[in-house]
């Protein structure tokens, strides 16, 4: 066994943090409603702000992509999957977390789940097609089965 | 860098095996599909497996010596990846300076 070293190959998350001169309310307000987002991230905004909750996210020049509301626990903490595909079955996770210092918020965001997106389509149908030759067989099996 | 290469590329490294698997060939240089199945817990197939995996996204190369096929990591390959992910770092940052600025003048 050969020991895990240290400091990841690629990271698998990305984490970074501002502090902010404006209380957490402030701030939850402006990560979590759809017309101050817009100011900071999509170009439009739609979001359903609870657990579970549909998020729709346009930037005019590459498209719109789905998310869905993770967590919310204002004014603390904000999570949600982002879908970075229009077709992609795989998200980054990305989780905001506030906390108080002194008359100022400190904001942390981290994106986490990189390595779980979805694998391209030239992968999946390499998968695809492992899956099928196997059911061929188990067909070509049960059809013998039925026909003796 | 298309984002077929990058969904591939995120993919190959979301896998611990495979991390550990780019983590041993940095250490050593070069090695065998066996030597690195001797040193992990995992089959000479599995190995293999993650091998072809991580040489398709050009995170590693082979090279014939003698009768061994020989893995070592690309370099470019893993340099990208680190970019990519840089790239990632700074949009946060650009959106935390604008969450800033949305906040301050509140």
């Amino acid at each position: 066994m050969v020991a895990v070293s240290s400091a990841p190959v690629v990271p698998d998350s990305i984490a970074r943090e501002i502090v902010i001169d404006a209380p957490p309310e402030r701030v939850w307000a402006i990560v979590t409603e759809a017309q101050h987002m817009a100011g900071w991230f999509s170009d439009e905004v739609e979001i359903d702000l609870r657990p579970g909750g549909a998020m729709l996210l346009t930037w005019y020049r590459h498209g719109s992509y789905q998310g869905r509301v993770d967590t919310v626990d204002p004014p603390r903490t904000f999570a949600f999957r982002w879908l970075r595909r229009e077709d992609a079955e795989g998200s980054t996770r990305v989780l905001m977390t506030l906390t108080p210092e002194g008359d100022a918020t400190r904001l942390r965001v981290v994106e986490s789940g990189f390595g779980d997106l979805a694998w391209p389509e030239d992968e999946r149908a390499r998968h695809a097609e492992e899956n099928r030759v196997g059911w061929g067989v188990e067909l070509d099996e049960l059809r013998a089965y039925a026909e003796r | 860098m298309s984002q077929a290469d990058e969904d591939r590329l995120w993919a190959a490294l979301g896998d611990p095996m495979r991390l550990r698997v780019l983590d041993l060939l940095l250490e050593r240089g070069e090695a065998t599909a066996s030597a690195l199945a001797a040193a992990l817990p995992i089959t000479r197939q599995g190995i293999a497996k993650h091998l072809g995996v991580l040489e398709r996204c050009g995170l590693v190369v082979s090279r014939r010596a003698g009768r061994e096929v020989r893995f070592a990591v690309r370099r470019e390959g893993l340099d990208q990846a680190r970019r990519r992910m840089a790239q990632v770092a700074a949009g946060w940052d650009e959106r935390l300076m604008a969450i800033k600025r949305l906040a301050e003048e509140g």
